[in-house]
């Protein structure tokens, strides 16, 4: 099977709905002519032309809009935001229009509409360009979330998000875009709302979503290696909806939960699972739900501390020895 | 300085040029002119009723009415073709009516009715009919200025030859993504009519008060390179041909426009409203009810062209009162929406029960 970078996946799964589906058009800052601040769009422009790809001016709340009323009438944008963080200056397009017109004109309106773009810290750019609003915008219902942490899994749900009929907004990471992994040649589509074990274990589950995800791998193999025990990763992949069942299956299995998020711990991804798991999962459970998040601060500048400030793979750790 | 138009008042309601004479407006035939003016009745009409329902306690949230600035609406939409398209912000009644939307279905919205336009979901600030190009509705001031934008580029993008009224009031100039829309709309020349209804009170606060400005509000498209003017909202024939070159010039040159249309409503921002007489003098609300009523300056406009006396004038607003009446007992009449309707119309995948719509959970309740 192909070996390729995340950022290609993307590339290659916007390329294939461009071509699928004329109502297709990307657009947002410099992702055209520039061929995209992180490249993800290289090479688009030139082969689709300026009528399907499309170079915005620095204007996020204009052209998320204009993608919205765009979406209303049938056609199926992909938005790109250069980073998550500028949604903030959006966040009325995306909230009362992509998210409640559904709801507020009783079902007569749909709104295919795809935010994508990276959402997270670790790339020490200070606090402004290093949220990560996934629980945010999952917090809407109308909106949908998802978050691949892998090359198969960012084509895959990329080309999902295109094709769904609501508005998806899917959250990229800087860190990832460079990765490698395999990725088949062929068509292929992941659903929204489908988790994935990543790792299979049986002694306690680590449950996380995008980066995260890598992160959880490296504690779990570290775990075996250093301390016996056998830890199963559970990927979301998509965060609304929600795969609770593969959570919860996990769960019964291992009996034990660490929650890693690069979102801060209030209000959190995780402390939905957590409070999911301890109302569906209580009695199975042998200690309590644990998490590691990015600590409680805007994210820090300063390159060794904040790469302190994510998950990293010896906080969990910590967590897992500390309930085993 | 407060600057209220009472101050500068016009006589007539009238404007220098006699725009009857233009195109537009000459080839309108009789049944057409008087449409016109059962249009702005049954808009007066309907939003009287809803009112007094108000007023009985039996609506909830806002009601924002549109009561002294009935000639826009039937002034601009009735201008609408085949691929033209609407939007407007929460002051919606009378563009809903007049594109077609049915009294009945409105009143039973403003109800919280299963059987109203939004199935009691949107509430009177978010009517919305896709099947008559009418894209809502929305609560949020200037919010739908990029939407109206994202229509016209869409119908662009189509190579249909149409444009979005995309409306706004005077209190929204001064957010930014209005000024973010002008800038896109210019750029990529997309067949947009931004059409200011300027009511003179954004909420409680004068104009004056508000925005900083040369002359008028329209001028500040200038600073976009696009074509504006100014309109005097109480002469309906001015209205159509003004609006009708915006809605030329989209369609023939794909370019934007800015219009700013004078008007005045006589209510407070939303019936809510405590001060609705306290930022402005009541005598200016009654100065401007004898002598600058849209429907009244219409009224004799047409009795001065001999197509109408006073027997057609009491058929016509009979025939509203009748229609708004028959409303309110349909909204009565009609049944609140069940518990479980809270969920649908929320995901388009769920409510079709398409394979999207069935993986993972998308509702967190117990």
């Amino acid at each position: 099977m192909p070996v390729i970078t995340y950022r290609q996946a993307l590339n290659d799964a916007l390329a294939e709905e461009l071509e699928r589906d004329e109502n297709v058009v990307v657009m947002g800052e410099e992702v055209a002519e520039y061929n995209g601040a992180y490249k993800i769009t290289e090479g688009l422009w030139k082969r689709f032309g300026g009528k399907r790809v499309i170079d915005t001016p620095i204007s996020e709340a204009g052209f998320i809009g204009l993608g919205v009323g765009a979406a209303m009438m049938g056609m199926r944008p992909v938005m790109e935001l250069m980073f998550w963080s500028f949604a903030y200056v959006a966040y009325d397009q995306i909230i009362n229009n992509a998210g409640c017109v559904r709801y507020m004109s009783g079902g007569l309106i749909n709104c295919p509409l795809v935010i994508r773009g990276p959402a997270n810290g670790g790339t020490n750019v200070g606090a402004t360009h290093s949220h990560t609003p996934e629980n945010f915008l999952a917090n809407t219902p109308g909106l949908k979330v998802v978050s691949p942490a892998t090359p198969y899994d960012a084509k895959g749900l990329m080309k999902a998000a295109i094709r769904d009929n609501d508005p998806v907004c899917v959250m990229e990471n800087t860190l990832l875009y460079g990765d490698q992994g395999e990725v088949p040649e062929g068509e292929y589509v992941i659903p929204i709302g489908v988790a994935d074990i990543k790792r299979e274990g049986t002694d306690i589950s680590l449950i996380a979503h995008g980066r995260a995800v890598l992160t959880a791998l490296a504690a779990a193999h570290r775990l075996h290696e250093e301390f016996n025990i056998s830890a199963e990763v559970v990927d979301l992949r998509s965060i609304r909806p929600l795969d609770e069942e593969t959570i919860l299956e996990s769960v019964r299995k291992t009996h034990r939960a660490v929650l890693v998020d690069e979102n801060k711990p209030f209000c959190g991804v995780s402390a939905q699972i957590a409070s999911m798991i301890q109302e569906r999962a209580f009695d199975d459970l042998d200690a309590p739900v644990q998490r590691v998040c990015s600590l409680d601060a805007p994210a820090i500048y300063s390159p060794p501390l904040e790469a302190l400030q994510l998950p990293t793979a010896d906080r969990i750790i910590q967590k897992v020895l500390a309930i085993s | 300085m407060s600057v209220t138009r009472a101050e500068k008042p016009k006589k007539t309601g009238r404007s220098p040029v006699d725009y009857a004479k233009a195109p537009i407006n000459a080839s309108l035939t009789k049944e057409q002119k008087l449409g016109f003016l059962a249009d702005m009745l049954r808009i007066r009409r309907f939003e009287q009723a809803s009112l007094k329902l108000y007023q009985q306690g039996k609506m909830g949230g806002f009601l924002h009415l549109y009561i002294g600035q009935e000639s826009v609406a039937v002034g601009t939409l009735a201008l609408m073709g085949d691929h033209d398209h609407a939007i407007t912000a929460y002051r919606d009644h009378g563009h809903a009516l007049v594109v077609g939307m049915s009294m009945n279905e409105c009143m039973a919205e403003l109800l919280g009715k299963a059987t109203g336009c939004s199935k009691g979901k949107g509430g009177s600030m978010h009517f919305f009919a896709p099947d008559k190009n009418f894209w809502g509705g929305h609560g949020i001031v200037a919010g739908q200025t990029p939407l109206g934008l994202g229509i016209a580029y869409a119908l662009k993008y189509k190579g249909l030859k149409g444009c979005c009224l995309t409306y706004l009031g005077d209190g929204a100039v001064n957010q930014g993504v209005y000024h973010e829309s002008l800038n896109l709309a210019s750029l990529w020349d997309i067949p947009v009519v931004y059409i200011i209804e300027n009511n003179q009170y954004s909420m409680g606060t004068s104009l004056a008060r508000s925005s900083a400005i040369k002359s008028c509000l329209a001028e500040r498209a200038e600073g976009y390179n696009i074509d504006w003017d100014i309109v005097n909202g109480e002469d309906l024939y001015e209205v159509r041909a003004k609006t009708w070159d915006a809605i030329e010039r989209a369609h023939q040159k794909c370019r934007p426009t800015v219009l700013e249309i004078d008007t005045y409503r006589y209510y407070g921002h939303s019936v809510a409203d405590a001060n609705a007489k306290k930022y402005r003098k009541p005598e200016e609300i009654e100065f401007y009810k004898q002598n600058h009523d849209p429907i009244t300056l219409w009224e004799n406009r047409l009795k001065e062209e001999g197509i109408l006396d006073e027997a057609g004038l009491k058929k016509v607003d009979e025939a509203a009162k009748k229609e708004a009446a028959a409303a309110v007992q349909f909204a009565e009449d009609s049944p609140f929406p069940e518990v479980e309707d809270i969920f649908s119309d929320i995901y388009y995948e769920v409510d079709m029960g398409t394979e999207s719509g069935q993986t993972g959970r998308h509702f967190f309740n117990d």
